[in-house]
Formats: structure tokens, sequence, C-alpha cells
């Protein structure tokens, strides 16, 4: 082997090993998604949801509990007009008499009605696919509870009290799922309502990144039948169905 | 006694806004309850209340021209207190300096925000060249523009809730001409019961011709109104996935289809049409007073069945399905107006019916006698020698 080839080869070598060590490295930055205190949001992501209603027990509210927990929502007594940013709601064919149960929250649509609708841009949709309300745009008009299909948004009706540090509501504004956003800036890697169900046993409510083929909802997504609610209105929400 | 209501009005603004909205009749089912049906009903009757205006200016009908300012000053009286009220409900209404500075162009609300304080802006001018000899010869085209204007705002305002697709009772783009329509007969009724009422106030009677000739531009919108409202319903009945909502609303709903039936096609649609046309009673000063009256109190029927009975639908979420849940999924939603609600959706009438009272005070608003050599006498018993 000549000087030269000897040194090509080396080179190419040394190219090899070290694209070998590095790369899974690199994977492994990408899977943990790790983004640093006050890197910008990408759409490189998109978060979203999957609930199987076969797993889903019917009668057990820990999704509700947990997430009333986290986000620091209260019952004062008054169902009609406490915030609901989650509920489990029951359901019956009609026709057949064959009874599901399924929790139902923001859709995080990717085309979300409400933030078409908001006259100010407080309800806005973040990169990484989760819709959000800016607390200190929204003028509470209710427009927004108008126009989502899901019943997903609730509005603050009196004033509050030992509010969460990462989760700021306020009398007059509208509020809703945040599909834990404190959690997943901070890199949980999960949403309360989540890791409350399979602690419960059930697994019925899966979080992850849609966009990654590799994620345990992507698979799931592959492999079980499923839908998006009111597919008919064509809003690509980021919570998906299967089971009903 | 507009003092005591408009005092009242806001006595309930600051209580609604010092407790919170739990202390109304409202919910998280019921987001608009009566201040909403108000509000709308105001400002779709505003829009409305410059048509004797622009049947003077735009169409030529000059024995409408003597009465086209006061026309312009029930618009914008009436639109300020429909808009005062939709305001004085917001959950943030300290924050308006936020609506007005923050904009997201694909809502109509943010649109329709243009569209308002351009009404007050393009209706101001409009007035100013009506009443100045000197910009007289303009005001035909502002008359014009005022005219197409409101043609848009309406049109916006019925948006409002025609592009709401997660509703079924609405999800219709028929609610946009329907709702201009409905401002045409609204807003002739208001201002004949304005015009009639400030000229007794000031111890004169309408002519009667001209009384006559209004009411039948009444009658002939109340009509288009009512089949509008017949081509909505028969355009959501075609399809079977609203057979539900329809059904509520027509049949099942209660207080809704009575109100709908009573309230907004018995008395404020068959009735009127009965007073204006009927060979007995047709072309008479008290019949086209009363058919206003009545036409003006089916407008807040028609939008309380609109707005209120549309939310206390409940919405499918799973198509098919039966649904019932603790946030009352698959359920009728209950409403009752509280009286904060009522005091403030009533102040809003009075702001209009003052600002009205005032211009009448300050401005020479309907002429003493109409010397313009076009126009017939207005008044009767003839005015006053200067």
């Amino acid at each position: 082997m000549s000087g030269n080839a000897r040194r090509g080869f080396l080179g190419t070598a040394a190219a090899a090993l070290a694209g070998a060590a590095l790369a899974p490295g690199i994977r492994l930055i990408d899977l943990a998604v790790a983004r640093a205190p006050g890197e910008a949001v990408t759409g490189k992501v998109r978060w979203g949801l999957l609930i199987d209603s076969n797993q889903c027990a019917t009668g057990c509210t820990d999704c509700v509990t947990a997430c009333n927990r986290e986000n620091g929502l209260q019952d004062t007594g008054r169902p009609r007009i406490d915030a609901q940013w989650i509920r489990k709601i029951d359901l019956k064919d009609a026709k057949t008499g064959r009874e599901q149960s399924a929790p139902v929250m923001c859709q995080h649509c990717a085309h979300p009605p409400c933030v078409d609708v908001c006259p100010t841009g407080a309800s806005f949709k973040r990169a990484d696919g989760i819709v959000l309300v800016d607390r200190h745009t929204c003028i509470g008009c209710r427009y927004c509870v108008m126009a989502c299909p899901y019943k997903a948004r609730s509005f603050v009706h009196e004033n509050l009290a030992d509010q969460k540090p990462d989760v700021p509501r306020g009398k007059g504004c509208v509020e809703g799922c945040t599909l834990c956003v404190h959690k997943i800036d901070r890199g949980d890697g999960n949403t309360a309502c989540a890791e409350a169900c399979t602690s419960a046993g059930h697994g019925a409510i899966t979080f992850g990144d849609l966009n990654d083929p590799a994620s345990t909802i992507s698979k799931r997504l592959r492999e079980l039948p499923n839908r998006a609610l009111r597919a008919d209105l064509r809003l690509d929400p980021g919570v998906r169905y299967s089971g009903v | 006694m507009l003092g005591a209501v408009l005092g009242a009005g806001f006595a309930a603004f600051v209580y609604m806004e010092v407790n919170g909205h739990h202390v109304t009749g409202m919910d998280n089912q019921v987001v608009w309850g009566l201040p909403h049906v108000f509000a709308v009903f105001l400002i779709v009757a505003a829009s409305g209340a410059l048509n004797v205006a622009s049947v003077a200016s735009v169409f030529g009908k000059v024995e409408y021209k003597p009465l086209a300012p006061f026309s312009g000053v029930v618009a914008v009286a009436v639109m300020a207190g429909g808009l005062a009220i939709l305001a004085a409900d917001l959950g943030r209404p300290d924050r308006l300096i936020v609506a007005m500075t923050h904009f997201n162009f694909k809502s109509i609300f943010a649109l329709n925000m243009f569209l308002y304080s351009g009404f007050f802006a393009i209706v101001a001018v409009y007035l100013w060249f009506m009443m100045e000899r000197r910009m007289n010869r303009w005001s035909g085209m502002a008359g014009l523009a005022a005219f197409l204007w409101r043609l848009i705002l309406t049109t916006g305002t019925g948006s409002i809730f025609g592009f709401l697709v997660a509703r079924e009772a609405y999800d219709s783009a028929l609610l946009g001409p329907t709702f201009v329509i409905y401002s045409f007969s609204y807003g002739t009724a208001i201002f004949l019961v304005a015009a009639l009422g400030a000229l007794r106030w000031d111890g004169r009677v309408l002519d009667d011709a001209l009384t006559a000739r209004l009411g039948r531009l009444l009658g002939i919108f109340t009509a288009a109104s009512l089949y509008m409202t017949v081509v909505f319903h028969l355009t959501k009945l075609y399809v079977t996935r609203y057979h539900g909502v329809e059904a509520f609303i027509l049949a099942e709903g209660g207080a809704y289809t009575a109100l709908f039936w009573g309230g907004q096609v018995v008395l404020g649609g068959i009735v009127p049409l009965a007073l204006l046309y009927s060979p007995r009673t047709g072309g008479r000063r008290a019949a086209i007073l009363a058919a206003s009256v009545l036409v003006v109190l089916g407008g807040p029927a028609q939008m309380y069945v609109a707005i209120v009975g549309a939310q206390a639908f409940p919405q499918p979420i799973f198509p098919g399905w039966q649904e019932s849940s603790r946030f009352f999924d698959g359920e009728i939603h209950p409403y009752a107006a509280s009286l904060p609600e009522l005091l403030l959706s009533l102040g809003g009438v009075a702001l209009a019916a003052a600002m009205i009272a005032v211009a009448l005070k300050v401005l020479p608003l309907i002429p003493d006698s109409c010397t313009d050599s076009s126009s017939p006498p207005l008044t009767s018993p003839p005015a006053r020698p200067r």
C-alpha cells in the first residue's frame, strides 16, 4: 500500500469510526428531545395522545383527578360553572347497547377553530402542536368556547385561590387542557392524565410525538384502528381515539 | 327614568365584573346569554335603522330626505347601546385596549371591530354632509358608502354565528344574508318607534302619507324576514344530521320553541303583517306603531332562540353514540337569565334611548317644516311659520 493510499484508508476509517461513535449520541439527543431553556419550540415534534377506549374503565376518573391536581383546578360544588379540562364521557351505542367510556380534553387540532375565531390572537397553537391561551391577551369574549367542537374550553367564572405556580389561571379568561405543557417543557415526557392512567393499570392514554415513527404512540397508532373525533370537520386533532 | 335604568345597568356591570360571571345565569355550557341577545339585536337593528337615510340618499326617494339625519342618529345610538353591552359583558373589560391593539384577522370578531368603529365614522361623516349645507352635494356618496358598509357589517355579524361549524344550530352561510334581512325589519321598526315617539315628545305628529309609506316598507321587510326564516330552517331540515337540533327548536324545545313560534314568527312576524296589510288597520298610525313595537319585541325573541337555544342543544362529540358525563354532555343545558344580566341589557337599551334624546335636544334633527321644495310636507298640521 502506497503512502497516499494508506493515508486515504486511515482517513476513511477514522471518519467511519467517528461516525459510529457519535451517531448513537446524536440519536439519543434526538430521542430525548431535550430542549434547552430559552430554545424555541420547533415543529419537528407534534405532541399528541392516543386514547384506547377498550382499555378505559367505566367509572374510573383517575385521569380527571390527576389533571385537576396537576393544574390546580378545584371543585367549588357548582359543576356547571367549574372549569373542566378533561372529563370522562360514558358512551352507549344507541343501536346495539354497547357501552364504552373515554376521556375527552382539548384535541390540540392542527387547524383549531378556537384559534381562528379568537379576536386578539390569545388562542394560539405552538409549533409543537399544543393549543394554548395567552392569559395576558384573552379578553374573555368566549367566542372560542362557542367555536370548539369538543366542548374543551372553560371560562373562569370567579376569583381563584391557591394556584399552581406552573399553571397561571385567572377570573374572566378562558382556559383548557395545555397537554401539561409545563411538564413537557421541563422534560417530564408525559402528561398527568397519561401517568395516572398507567399507574391505575389501564394504559388507555398514550402520550408522545406523532412526528416520530419510532415513538410508542406512533407504533400504537399503526397497530390499532383509530380515528379523530368529529373527523368530518377535518381539524386534524393531535388526540386520536381507538375503540369508538 | 332613562338615567335610573342606565345607572342600574352600570351597577350590574360592576357587580358582574367584581364577582365574576358566576353571579349570572351563564355557565360553561351556555356562555353567551341575555346580554348577547340584546347586544346582537341592537347591533343588527342599528345597521337597519339607517334604512331611511339609505332609501333617501341611495335610492333617491326624496320624501324620506328630511328624516335621513334622524335615521343616522338612531343608527349610531343603537349601535353604541349594543356595543356597550357586549364590552361590559367581557370577562376582562379592562383589556378593551388589548382588543383594540391585537388583531387576528382570521377572526370575524376582529374584523367586526373595524366594521363597528368604521360604522360610527362613516355615519358621522354622512350626518355632517347631510346637515352642513355646503357639503350636501357629497351626501349621496357618503350615503352609498354607509349603505355598503352596513351591508358588510350585518353580514359580518351574522357570520359570527354562521361560521361556527361546531354548533349544529348554526353552521350555515345563510346566516349572513339572513341577518341582513332581519336588520332591515328590526331597524325600520326601531326607527319608526323612535320617530313616532320623538315627535310625540315634541308635540308633533309624523305626516300621514310618510307614516303609511314607512309602514309599507316595514311590511315588505317583515315578510322578507319570515321568508328567510322559512328558507333557513328548510335548508337545515334537508340535512339529516340536523334533524335533532331542528326538532329541538321547532317542536320539542319548550321555551325556545314557544319563543320561536310565539315570539319570532307570530308576534314578531304574522301579527305585524296582519296589522300592516289588513284593509281595516293598514296605513293607520296606531296600527303601524303597534306593528313596529311587535317587530322590535320579536327581535330579542329571535336572538334568544338563535343564541341561547343553539347552546342549550348538546354538541355531538361522538355522533351515533348516546353521551353522558359529569360535564353534562348529551343533555339539554338549562339557562335562566339573572337580574344583573337583565339590568345590563336594559342599560344598553337605555343608553341608546338617552343618546337619541340628547341628540334631539342639541341637533336640528327633525325639521319644523319641509322647506326643501323637493320634499313633500313632513309634519301635520303644517309647521309653524318661522
